[in-house]
C-alpha cells in the first residue's frame, strides 16, 4: 500500500456538506489473503469469546467515530479483547489476514484517529480496565486502556496523588499516550510525553513489546533509544498500546483560582508571557476572547465583562499561594488588568471555571444547528500576541464565527469555528482560514498542533511543518516497525 | 466549645464491579479495592468545615470493624480529624454488623466522650440501610437532622436544610444532636500527602464493643444474596398477530 502524500489534497476534502451523513454497509469486496471472513471472525471469536466480537451495524458506526468532524468510517468488525494475550493473539491473526488493525480507547479524539478508512477490525480495548501496580512512594502507577482520567484520579483519591493531565475529556490514558495529549495543567505539569515512564505495546506482527523494559520505572533513564517517547503521539499507527506507566504527582495543599479581564487582546497575552517570565509556577491560565466571554456570558448567564479574559489557577502551599498571586496581580494590573475576581474553596472555584470549562457548548449556542471545529496551533511564548492578534482579524475579515479559548500558557488556543454544515460556502472559508492559521503557526516557528495530533486532517501540513527529510526517517520508522501497513492506516503520515 | 463524633465505614469503593460468592453467601470481598464511605467523606468533611470556622473543638473519626478499618480511620485523619477510635469488631460478628449494633456503639461513645454533635452519612453504598443515624438519635433520645444538605450552627442550636422528597425542608434542633449527610452537603477534600505524613502520628484509641458495654448479637440473619437477573436480549416479531400471541405465551395478557 502506498503512503505517497498528495499535496494538493486540501483539508476540507472531508468536510464536505454529505460528510455528516452515516456510514456505509460492509465491504463485501474487502480483500483477505487467505479464506475470507468466514474463517476469520470464528477465529477472533475463539480469541475473544462470543461476546466479545461484533459486526453489528450501529457496533461499527460507534467505532467508527470520535469527537471531530471527520465523518463516521466503521470498521468491519469490532473486538473486545479482555488481555494483552488476547490483543497478540488477535494481531498475529490480523497480520496473517492483512487486515487492518485500528485501536480504541473511548473515542473522545478530535482528529478522526479512529476512523476505519480501509476497513478492517476495530480493537476496543475498554474490556481491560484494572489499574496495576500503584507504587505511592515511588509516585508511579501502571494502567490498562480501559481505565480514563477521573478513573485513576478516583482511584487515587485516599493517596493524596493525582494524574494531573487533564485534556477536558474523560479519555482513556493510553488513547492520551496515543495522541501525545495535553490540557489545561500543560503549563506546570507537562503533557503524556513527559509524564509516561513506559508503555507495553503489541505490534502489528503481535509482538509484545515493553519500550522502557518490562516492569522498568526508574525517574529517568538513559538506557537506549527513547521507544517510550517513539509510541508517544504515534496515534495507533505503530503499535497498540496495552499498558502505560505514569508519573504521579501529589496533590497540592491549596488552590487558588481567579479571574482577570483586560482591554486588549494584546494586554492579557502579554500579561500571560509576563507571568511566565517572572518564573511564577501558574498551574493553569486560559485564555477567552471577548466573542467566547459574550458566548459563555449567553449560556451560563453569567455577567463577565465582555472583554479579552484571563482564568488563572495556582497550586502550592498557603503561603507560596499568596507570593505567587501578589506577583501576579502586579504584573496584570501594571498590563491595565482588572481587579482579580478570588475563589478558593472547591465550589466557588468550580463556579468560576464553569465558564471556561463550558466554552464549546456556549460557543455551539451561539448559533443553534451548527457544528463546531476546534483549530489547535501552539507558538512560542513570545509570537503569542502576533498571532492571537492576526488571527482575530483574519476571523472578523472572512465573517468567520470562531471564538477563541486558549492555553496561552504553552502558547497553544483553540478557535472554536462554529459553522452551519449545510453551507457549502462557509464550509470552504471556515477550511482555508484553518489552513491559513496553521501556516501562520509554522511560520512563527510553530506547530499545527499543540495537542489533538495530526489524525486524518492534517498530514499535509505535517509535511511542511517537518520538512521532507524528517518525514522520511519517520516513514522509516513506520515501514520497520509495520511493513504491512495494518496499523490505523491513512493517519499521521 | 465542642466535640463531634463523626461516623465513617469502610466498604467496597463504589467503582469495582461486584461480584456475588459462588456460593451465594454474599460479595466478593477480598482482593477487592476498598474506600471511605461517600457519604461519610462528606460527614468528615462538614465536621472539618466547622472546626475551621471555630464553632467546635475536636472531631474523633470513629470506625467498626476489623484492623483494616483504620486505613479508613487514617484517611479521615488525614482529611483534618483530630484523633480515632477503631472499634475492634471481626470475624462473625463483623459480618453480621448492622445499624443496629453501630448506634448502639455510638450511642454509649457519645456519651463517654461528651459529645455535642455525631455526624454520619445517610446511608452506606454496600447496604444502603439509611438507620444508623437515625436509631443512634432514638438510642441517646436526642434531635435529628437527616438528609442534611445545609448545616449553620446558631448558638447552642443547630440549624438544618434537609433534602425532602417535596423539596428542601428547614429545621431547627438543639445540640446535642444528630446529623446524617446527603450529597449536595458539600464537596469533600482530597487528602493530600503533607496531611497523610502527619495522620500518621495521630493517635487511634482501640476498643472493643464489650468495653463500650454493647452486645454485638444480631438479630437478622442474610439467607442467601443474588445477582439482579441478567438481562436478556429482546425479540423481534413480525406481525401483530405473533405479538399478541407471544404477550398471551408468556402471561402478560
Amino acid at each position: 500500500m502506498s503512503f505517497a502524500l498528495r499535496p494538493t489534497r486540501s483539508l476540507y476534502a472531508h468536510l464536505t456538506t454529505s460528510n455528516f451523513v452515516q456510514c456505509r454497509t460492509i465491504k463485501k469486496e474487502h480483500t483477505l489473503k487467505s479464506g475470507g471472513w468466514e474463517r476469520v471472525i470464528p477465529a477472533f471469536r475463539s480469541v475473544c469469546g462470543e461476546d466479545g466480537v461484533s459486526l453489528g451495524e450501529a457496533v461499527r458506526e460507534q467505532h467508527g467515530r470520535d469527537e471531530s468532524v471527520h465523518r463516521c468510517r466503521p470498521p468491519d468488525v469490532v473486538v473486545w479483547p479482555r488481555s494483552v494475550e488476547e490483543v497478540s493473539a488477535l494481531a498475529k491473526i490480523c497480520h496473517h489476514h492483512h487486515l487492518p488493525i485500528i485501536p480504541f480507547g473511548t473515542g473522545t479524539g478530535l482528529e478522526g484517529g479512529v476512523g476505519a478508512l480501509k476497513g478492517g477490525v476495530c480493537f476496543s480495548l475498554r474490556n481491560m480496565d484494572r489499574v496495576l501496580d500503584l507504587h505511592q512512594e515511588d509516585f508511579d502507577v501502571s494502567v490498562e486502556p480501559g481505565v480514563t482520567r477521573k478513573g485513576l484520579n478516583s482511584y487515587l483519591r485516599d493517596t493524596g496523588l493525582w494524574f494531573p493531565v487533564d485534556p477536558g475529556a474523560d479519555a482513556s490514558l493510553c488513547g492520551m499516550a496515543a495522541t501525545s495529549a495535553s490540557g489545561t495543567n500543560a503549563v506546570r505539569y507537562g503533557t503524556m510525553r513527559e509524564n509516561v515512564l513506559n508503555l507495553e505495546v503489541v505490534l502489528a506482527d503481535g509482538s509484545i513489546i515493553h519500550t522502557a523494559g518490562r516492569g522498568r520505572r526508574p525517574r529517568k533513564t538513559s538506557a537506549g533509544y527513547n521507544l517510550t517517547n517513539l509510541f508517544v503521539g504515534s496515534e495507533g499507527t505503530l503499535g497498540v498500546i496495552t499498558k502505560t506507566t505514569l508519573r504521579l504527582y501529589g496533590v497540592p495543599e491549596a488552590m487558588v483560582s481567579a479571574v482577570c479581564t483586560f482591554p486588549s487582546v494584546q494586554a492579557a497575552v502579554d500579561s500571560t508571557v509576563q507571568v511566565l517570565q517572572t518564573g511564577v509556577p501558574i498551574a493553569r491560565i486560559e485564555f477567552l476572547d471577548d466573542v467566547m466571554i459574550d458566548a459563555c456570558n449567553r449560556f451560563n448567564l453569567l455577567s463577565y465583562p465582555v472583554a479579552p479574559t484571563l482564568f488563572l489557577e495556582f497550586h502550592g502551599t498557603e503561603k507560596s499561594l499568596e507570593e505567587q498571586v501578589t506577583v501576579t496581580e502586579e504584573i496584570t494590573q501594571a498590563n491595565g488588568g482588572s481587579d482579580f475576581s478570588w475563589a478558593r474553596d472547591a465550589e466557588t472555584r468550580g463556579r468560576l471555571w464553569k465558564a471556561r470549562h463550558d466554552a464549546w457548548y456556549a460557543a455551539l449556542a451561539l448559533r443553534p444547528g451548527c457544528k463546531a471545529y476546534s483549530t489547535d496551533v501552539c507558538v512560542p511564548l513570545s509570537r503569542l500576541p502576533q498571532i492571537i492578534v492576526e488571527t482575530k482579524e483574519d476571523l472578523m475579515l472572512n465573517r468567520l464565527t470562531g471564538p477563541i479559548a486558549g492555553h496561552v500558557g504553552d502558547g497553544n488556543f483553540h478557535c472554536i469555528m462554529v459553522m452551519d454544515p449545510n453551507d457549502q460556502d462557509e464550509v470552504i472559508r471556515v477550511h482555508e482560514f484553518t489552513e491559513r492559521l496553521a501556516r501562520r503557526a509554522l511560520a512563527l516557528d510553530g506547530t499545527c498542533t499543540g495537542e489533538h495530533g495530526v489524525g486524518l486532517g492534517k498530514r499535509a501540513l505535517l509535511r511542511e511543518e517537518m520538512g521532507p527529510l524528517a518525514i522520511e526517517v519517520m516513514q522509516g520508522l513506520k515501514t520497520t516497525l509495520d511493513p504491512k501497513n495494518l496499523m490505523n492506516p491513512g493517519k499521521v503520515l | 466549645m465542642s466535640r463531634v463524633l463523626v461516623g465513617v465505614k469502610r466498604v467496597i469503593d463504589y467503582a469495582v464491579k461486584i461480584r456475588v460468592k459462588p456460593d451465594h453467601s454474599g460479595v466478593v470481598t477480598d482482593g477487592v479495592k476498598h474506600s471511605m464511605n461517600p457519604f461519610c467523606e462528606i460527614a468528615v468533611e462538614e465536621a472539618v468545615k466547622l472546626k475551621e470556622k471555630k464553632l467546635i473543638k475536636e472531631v474523633v473519626a470513629v470506625s467498626c470493624g476489623p484492623t483494616q478499618v483504620t486505613e479508613t480511620i487514617r484517611t479521615a485523619l488525614a482529611m483534618g480529624c483530630d484523633r480515632g477510635i477503631h472499634v475492634e469488631v471481626s470475624g462473625k460478628d463483623y459480618e453480621a454488623m448492622g445499624p443496629l449494633q453501630i448506634s448502639k456503639i455510638f450511642a454509649a461513645l457519645a456519651k463517654k466522650e461528651e459529645a455535642s454533635l455525631i455526624i454520619l452519612g445517610k446511608q452506606a453504598i454496600d447496604d444502603d440501610c439509611n438507620q444508623t443515624g437515625q436509631m443512634t438519635a432514638a438510642l441517646l433520645d436526642w434531635p435529628q437532622g437527616t438528609f442534611a444538605s445545609e448545616v449553620t450552627i446558631d448558638g447552642e442550636k443547630v440549624k438544618v436544610v434537609r433534602e425532602i422528597d417535596g423539596g428542601l425542608e428547614t429545621i431547627k434542633i438543639s445540640m446535642p444532636a444528630v446529623l446524617t449527610a446527603d450529597l449536595r452537603l458539600n464537596t469533600p477534600r482530597y487528602a493530600t500527602l503533607p496531611n497523610i505524613m502527619k495522620a500518621k502520628k495521630k493517635k487511634i484509641a482501640n476498643m472493643k464493643p464489650a468495653d463500650l458495654g454493647v452486645d454485638m448479637v444480631s438479630r437478622v440473619e442474610v439467607l442467601r444474596v443474588d445477582e439482579p437477573p441478567t438481562r436478556l436480549a429482546g425479540v423481534k416479531v413480525e406481525t401483530v398477530d405473533d405479538l399478541v400471541a407471544k404477550l398471551r405465551a408468556n402471561g402478560t395478557i
